[in-house]
């Protein structure tokens, strides 16, 4: 039998430490979590933040710290944009619990051809269609790409009429 | 690069001061719109891309609070009205809708023109935030152009008039910040604004063309970040009332 190492337990750790706004997915499963490493004793746990203005950081920040306070003397969770968190960090396991709990996980973004002026070209998006949660279909359109938090858009399913979210794509 | 030469370093410091503060000073006009937008859906988005401006403006606060050894809230709400930064553009109080998306369409685009250059900085604290923050910023900009066409084909005239109000302060955003010439030669800012700003109405023109919609040209003003309006001085009491309310405390 193999012993799991420190970081191994830290990371199990935090696949406990639920995401405030959608609990059902964990930090890991979110992918918000960057480098895990020890120094002495001092555990330091890098935050990518979805979204630069998410009302949520200090309370992951928080929680995290919570529970991992049994790891070293001194635990810090400082955030970084270096990398930017983008969709494509959510996980497998994550997207599918998004789904189950009636979330669309995002596409991955294309490049709008159109709208291409500003700024840089390649950064400017078409909103790519949603699958409904519910019951699968494709037939659903976009009624708002700003739904009730920073990092959700909101869809409609013409199939089985039901409105749902999407985890946005960034 | 926190060997930053005192000279430099000061630029920075002014140069975040300005960006942080076109934000934080749009999202707390365009908020107002909470609760009273033409549309519920687009009381939700006005909302939402507020609260990202104003989430943008938290973190080149704290950048700059970090660089001057002070603190991101004393920064945002301990200032008197006189100290802010951000363009004339922004001084006019919110009034109707056709000109917030006038006023807000100006500034997305050349709020992405800047910040393209920015992600381009040396100073990797700022080009790592300005590269996770136009990843947000594109849905403002598609949003906007989305409005502009919309009222375009719907209240042409009355957009019309709302950018040629518009359009003379739109100009400040390019108004450099005191010591332009240390953060070019320490490539902090890749390109002088005066580029950004030929760079941002030749992006316009052709839009405004189509859409027949009028382009105001005018010089970038020297001042165009230091004039303060009687709108934005209630619109600063609005903002540092509760931070005021009990000074020193925690929230």
């Amino acid at each position: 039998m193999v012993t799991a190492t420190r970081e191994e337990q830290v990371w199990a750790a935090l696949a406990e430490v639920p995401d405030p706004e959608i609990p059902a997915v964990s930090v890991v499963d979110l992918g918000v979590i960057g480098d895990v490493r020890f120094e002495g004793q001092r555990l330091t746990v890098e935050l990518l933040p979805t979204f630069v203005g998410c009302p949520a950081i200090e309370v992951m920040q928080q929680q995290i710290g919570e529970r991992l306070r049994n790891f070293a003397t001194e635990v810090e969770v400082p955030v970084t944009f270096s990398p930017p968190w983008t969709s494509e960090r959510i996980s497998a396991e994550g997207r599918e619990k998004l789904r189950a709990s009636g979330f669309a996980p995002p596409v991955a973004i294309q490049a709008a051809p159109s709208a291409s002026a500003f700024g840089d070209d390649e950064l400017l998006t078409v909103l790519p269609l949603a699958t409904c949660p519910y019951c699968g279909s494709r037939n659903t359109a976009l009624e708002n790409p700003f739904g009730p938090t920073l990092c959700r858009a909101i869809y409609h399913c013409a199939d089985c009429r039901q409105p749902f979210e999407q985890f946005k794509a960034v | 690069m926190s060997e930053l030469d005192a000279v430099p370093r000061q630029a920075l410091a002014e140069l975040l001061l300005t960006v942080a503060d076109d934000e934080f000073v749009i999202g707390f006009w365009d908020s107002e719109w909470t609760g009273i937008a033409p549309m519920l859906e687009e009381d939700v988005a006005m909302s939402s891309i507020s609260q990202d401006e104003i989430g943008h403006a938290r973190a080149l606060y704290e950048l700059l609070a970090g660089l001057t050894d002070t603190d991101a809230d004393a920064i945002a709400f301990g200032r008197p009205a006189a100290d802010f930064r951000h363009a004339a553009l922004l001084n006019h109080a919110r009034t109707d809708w056709a000109f917030t998306v006038a006023r807000r369409y100006l500034y997305e685009t050349a709020d992405a023109v800047r910040l393209a250059a920015l992600a381009r900085s040396s100073y990797a604290p700022l080009s790592e935030l300005v590269t996770k923050m136009r990843r947000e910023e594109s849905y403002h900009l598609l949003h906007m152009d989305a409005w502009l066409r919309r009222l375009a084909a719907a209240a042409h005239d009355r957009l019309a008039s709302a950018l040629e109000r518009a359009w003379p302060d739109a100009q400040a955003i390019f108004t450099p910040p005191a010591g332009e010439a240390a953060l070019l030669e320490a490539a902090i800012l890749p390109d002088p604004f005066a580029a950004l700003h030929e760079r941002w109405l030749g992006q316009l023109r052709p839009v405004f063309a189509e859409l027949d919609l009028p382009i105001v040209s005018a010089a970038v003003p020297s001042d165009g970040r230091t004039r303060r309006t009687d709108d934005f001085a209630w619109l600063h009491g609005e903002f540092t009332s509760v931070a005021g309310s009990e000074a020193g405390a925690t929230w």
